[in-house]
């Protein structure tokens, strides 16, 4: 490796060489390793927000309702925003724009979708709530964001969302916002959207 | 470049006096901002002076060219405890009054007015919660005036065709969001900044004490025109909010019974074009340029283009429904059906793409309601 | 390959009795000398800081009044874009890289780096990647438009195909850089001089090591970014793209759990740097350096838990606020000792005022200011009003241009006559040092109040309150290009061994194992280790 220790035989013993071979190696696995490090961010960031609320995602696997307690004095407004990406000309509506909730009980919104194009597509509903933390306490046993939902040309659905409001939601939020927005996955398939998922 | 130089120089006439520190805006929230800068910009100022005095003092009186004698000491570990311990406390100092501001920025109580903000490339739209009201807000000054054809007006660059309008003295939550990139939705007035990010929502809140016009821009890099999509927010008196609100809900209905009338008509080429020329230099040119050249590798080029030539169902598709994967948003929602129509025969017929064809409003809405 | 480095080493041990190197072109192609990889490193870094100052030079051209004169907004993205790249990656970093090669040894007593062939391969991989870089810019469509930090889904869905020139590009970089920071590690771990113990090294040394390790930990993430941006673009993932189950603000996080060490892997080498040669000029020991050490380690770690305060206007809860934060207020402590501890080295020295102190004593102050911007920008409620303006620009301008290129430059007129064994050009240097100094300040200081007054960065086109600044501003910008061509001709004099001969302590205050050698440094040096009491 080096030709000065070679071509001068007064150097001192030096243990550099097998040390610089170990050295470097672990040094090679810790490049690795960063590397690897980044990509597990991905998961880390959102288990994460799962635990923070960090960017106001909800869960996306059905939550179970039992046992929950109710609180009867207390109401939270949840106000519902629907949005088709890009401003796609498909109606998607909340039946219902905005609801006063005990926290604790169960209620369902419905939300009106009509693919006005003359062609089928798949629609994927994206859920974000503001305040972000307010997301841990939304638990929904049922939406229609869970799936893909794939839209014949003028086909009309009703979609229905059963949700509870945790009653541990702090004190000081009043009124939370969910917001949907639709996206058009017609042709991307469904393996590769799910990549960049847990 | 030359010739701009005298509109430049009549320019500076009309300017204010050199805006030079934050502005103190009109909130509460915005005042707690300019002290708590106030504050950290005089510790800082202090700090400097102290530490650059005393490194001054040694560049004048401990020089070698005046026969100083250079000491020896290298340590002392009370002067660097104290170093290390008192900038400290300083700090905390500071992050007291900064976590309070924070806590009553993050405030989450209910809001009397909501609007839902959301951005895209490159152009802002305000929908309003409780009423039927919802417009794109472009920016307003004229390409003429940013190519130094034209004299620059007062609010160059800061200036909208329909600006957002909220009253005092209530609290307003915006609700942020984007459709294509990130955007970021900025009023220094009202001290709120807030990313409007695709698929997520944001929020932020103001409670504006004055009347008044207030002007921002978007503030996150989100591509070719940043830096020409402004924000201006009117502030009115809760009263006047409240007819303005009137009004604009009278003006929708009507323009929606005037798009009724007009699917049953036809219209002309020349006022089609007419139209059409506008719509497409306000709406489209950005992306497509105004000769229909499109940018190379980003924007393709309308002009020759085989859908404008060949394809009219396609090309209505394309404006009415956006193109999905790509830069190109759906129309239907931010044009009336007449300049929809309008704007196609346009592309069809403008810069040698002489199809002769005229496209009509009912054409469009076969397409928008799926006929 | 083998084959090639084997000549080489054969002809380095030929030359070792002989002469000095071999000659011509091949002498550069194929050396594992440090000092010359050192020296083509410095070369390397100074040609792209003249590009990327250039590219700065269209963007104040057209910032120079309201309204579009010189080029397109898309032209202009791709300037603002560009230039953050090569001045971050091309400039400032080889720059530290070529300093450390020459001096890291030569510090520490050891006779090369440890791994001579990897440094040969670690600098000739980088003129591909700026080439690469640079030339995306003349495809159609452009080059990368969306800034240095390139969030998605700008970066992705919206960008166009040089994208993955952009990529592969960032990758080349990061490998270069990566294997520039494992020699610095080996080398200063296995090849001290017996009697070097680490609490004895040059702190030059020492924060070498520490912006080594950042290197290796961080350079690794900048990778995985870029590929998922490249995956997201090109191969249907959805890591950043909401529709497909992703997050846009992910990337952030990613790209600023980078970002941030990379702010401190080009200030560290500067902090090692001024700490050698204020205690050289002021005829004094450093004052604390213990203390010295154990602050460069703090900023290293807290440098890891601070990233999201690029980040507060993105929405974040309360706490995540707060913490950024106050994290990065702590910052300012271990970086206030720093300060602190030369002004005390100093206190009651003997001063004199040659080119590396005049430029040491300017590193002090400028970036000084740029601390007090960057610890205004930590508070979080301010930070709204100052992110993403003008406000930011200066800020770290301040630290990076005052800051680390400034100490760059103290370096090269510490260190120059050490290597060509000739004093440079004093009265071209001392022109240098003050127009540098006059239009610096000048073209960033302004940057201030137009970013308080409410300038966003990374436009092409202003209102018109903010004109009389940027009109200053691009002044001050093109004389500070101006001034930087003084530089090259001192340089090109210097490299012409033009100049009165020095000898090997070079300036009676300097202290270290580098001034033990004769002047020029001879080909290979401490072949022999010298002892170290």
């Amino acid at each position: 490796m080096q030709p000065e220790e070679q071509s001068k035989g007064q150097r001192p013993p030096q243990s550099a060489k097998p040390n610089n071979a170990k050295l470097v190696g672990k040094l090679v696995v810790v490049v690795f390793g960063m590397f690897g490090f980044g990509f597990a961010l991905v998961p880390l960031y959102d288990v994460f927000c799962d635990i923070t609320g960090i960017n106001g995602k909800t869960n996306d696997t059905a939550a179970t309702y039992t046992n929950v307690e109710i609180d009867q004095s207390r109401e939270v407004v949840v106000e519902f925003i629907t949005r088709t990406n890009k401003q796609i000309p498909w109606e998607f509506e909340p039946v219902i724009k905005r609801m006063v909730v005990h926290p604790g009980e169960m209620y369902q919104a419905d939300f009106v979708l009509r693919n006005s194009e003359s062609r089928d597509v798949i629609a994927q509903a994206v859920p974000s709530v503001s305040p972000g933390q307010a997301a841990l306490y939304l638990n929904k046993t049922e939406c229609f964001c869970f799936e893909q939902q794939p839209l014949v040309a003028g086909q009309r659905v009703v979609m229905p969302m059963r949700f509870y409001v945790d009653p541990d939601l702090p004190k000081d939020i009043e009124v939370f916002t969910l917001n949907y927005t639709l996206y058009d996955v017609t042709g991307t398939t469904t393996g590769s959207t799910q990549m960049g998922q847990k | 470049m030359v010739f701009a130089l005298p509109v430049w120089a009549a320019d500076q006439q009309q300017r204010e006096p050199y805006q030079l520190n934050l502005r103190q805006g009109v909130t509460d929230i915005s005042h707690q901002v300019y002290d708590l800068h106030m504050i950290i910009l005089t510790i800082c100022a202090v700090i400097g002076v102290v530490v650059f005095g005393v490194m001054l003092y040694s560049i004048l009186f401990h020089r070698k060219s005046q026969g100083a004698k250079p000491a020896n000491f290298h340590e002392s570990v009370k002067i660097e405890v104290a170093w290390t311990v008192v900038p400290f406390l300083i700090l905390m100092f500071m992050a007291v009054p900064a976590a309070r501001t924070l806590i009553a920025m993050e405030d989450a109580s209910a809001a009397d007015v909501s609007v839902v903000v959301t951005g895209s490339q490159w152009k802002w739209h305000y929908k309003y919660r409780d009423h039927d009201i919802e417009f794109y807000s472009l920016l307003a000054t004229p390409r003429e005036q940013i190519n130094n054809k034209l004299k620059k007006g007062e609010n160059y660059l800061l200036e909208v065709d329909r600006p957002l309008v909220i009253p005092t003295d209530r609290k307003v939550r915006f609700l942020i969001t984007s459709d294509d990139v990130i955007h970021s939705w900025w009023v220094p007035d009202f001290a709120v900044k807030k990313d409007a990010n695709p698929g997520f929502i944001n929020e932020a809140w103001t409670r504006v004490n004055k009347p008044g016009i207030y002007r921002g821009q978007c503030a996150e890099l989100c591509g070719k025109d940043h830096g020409f999509m402004p924000v201006v927010v009117i502030a009115k008196e809760p009263a006047e909010y409240a007819k303005w609100v009137e009004e604009q809900e009278l003006v929708r209905r009507k323009a929606k019974e005037e798009e009724q009338r007009l699917l049953a008509m036809n219209m002309d080429m020349d006022e089609l074009m007419t139209v059409g020329e506008k719509v497409y230099m306000k709406a489209c040119a950005v992306c497509h340029m105004p000769n229909g050249e499109g940018l190379p590798g980003a924007f393709p080029a309308l002009k020759g283009s085989s859908i404008a030539l060949n394809n009219k169902a396609k090309h209505i598709d394309i404006v009415v429904n956006g193109v999905s994967g790509t830069a190109m948003a759906s129309f239907a929602k931010q044009l009336s059906l007449k300049e929809i129509a309008a704007v196609i025969t346009y592309e069809r017929n403008a810069w040698g793409n002489n199809t002769g064809e005229t496209v009509q409003a009912k054409d469009v809405n076969a397409v928008v309601n799926g006929i | 390959m083998s084959s090639i480095s084997d000549d080489v080493h054969s002809d380095n041990q030929h030359s070792d009795d002989h002469h000095h190197a071999p000659a011509g072109i091949k002498r550069w192609l194929f050396t594992t000398n440090h000092k010359d990889i050192g020296t083509l490193y410095l070369w390397f870094a100074f040609i792209m800081f003249l590009i990327g100052g250039a590219m700065a030079m269209v963007i104040r051209a057209e910032l120079f009044q309201p309204g579009l004169q010189i080029v397109d907004p898309n032209f202009f993205n791709q300037m603002t874009t560009v230039h953050g790249l090569i001045m971050v990656f091309g400039a400032v970093m080889p720059a530290f890289t070529g300093l450390a090669n020459w001096m890291v040894p030569m510090m520490i007593g050891a006779p090369d780096m440890a791994l001579p062939r990897m440094n040969n391969w670690s600098f000739w991989i980088l003129p591909f990647a700026f080439l690469i870089l640079l030339s995306s810019l003349f495809l159609e469509g452009g080059g990368p438009n969306f800034g240095w930090t390139f969030y998605a889904p700008l970066s992705t869905t919206y960008s166009n195909d040089s994208t993955g020139l952009f990529v592969f590009s960032v990758h080349i970089m990061g490998i270069s850089s990566i294997m520039g920071a494992i020699n610095v590690i080996v080398t200063i771990f296995n090849m001290r001089a017996p009697g070097m113990t680490l609490m004895k090294m040059p702190l030059f040394v020492w924060t070498w090591l520490i912006t080594a390790f950042l290197l290796i930990a961080v350079m690794p993430v900048l990778a995985g970014a870029v590929t998922m941006v490249l995956t997201d673009k090109f191969f249907g993932t959805s890591f950043f793209d909401a529709a497909g189950g992703g997050d846009p603000v992910m990337f952030q996080h990613i790209f600023w759990f980078f970002g941030h060490p990379e702010v401190y892997i080009m200030i560290l080498p500067a902090f090692g740097i001024i700490s050698q040669i204020v205690p050289t000029f002021s005829r004094k020991p450093l004052f604390g350096y213990a203390s010295m050490v154990y602050a460069t380690a703090s900023i290293a770690l807290l440098s890891f838990i601070v990233w999201a305060h690029h980040m507060f206007t993105t929405g974040m809860p309360l706490f995540g606020e707060l913490f950024f934060m106050i994290a990065t207020m702590l910052i300012s402590v271990p970086t206030g000792v720093k300060v602190f501890n030369w002004v005390a080295t100093m206190w009651r020295g003997s001063l004199s005022f040659e080119m590396p102190m005049m430029f040491a004593l300017a590193f002090i102050v400028l970036f000084t200011i740029g601390g007090f911007s960057g610890l205004m920008l930590a508070i979080t409620p301010v930070d709204f009003q100052y992110h993403d303006t003008y406000f930011v620009v200066a800020h770290f301008h301040y630290v990076l241009v005052t800051g680390a290129i400034f100490s760059i430059m103290a370096a090269v007129y510490y260190w120059l006559p050490k290597w060509t064994g000739k004093m440079y050009d004093i009265s071209l240097a001392k022109w240098h040092f003050w127009c540098s100094l006059i239009s610096v300040n000048v073209l960033f200081f302004p940057m201030h109040f137009v970013g308080l007054a409410g300038m966003p960065r990374r436009i092409p086109d202003y209102a018109l309150q903010f004109a009389d600044f940027n009109k200053w501003i691009s002044i001050g910008g093109f004389a500070f290009g101006l001034s930087q061509l003084i530089f090259l001709a001192l340089l090109i004099k210097a490299c012409r061994k033009q100049g009165e001969a020095v000898d090997a302590r070079v300036w009676d205050g300097a202290k270290g194992l580098e001034w033990e050698v004769p002047s020029p440094a001879p080909y290979h040096t401490f072949e022999t280790p010298p002892e170290v009491k």
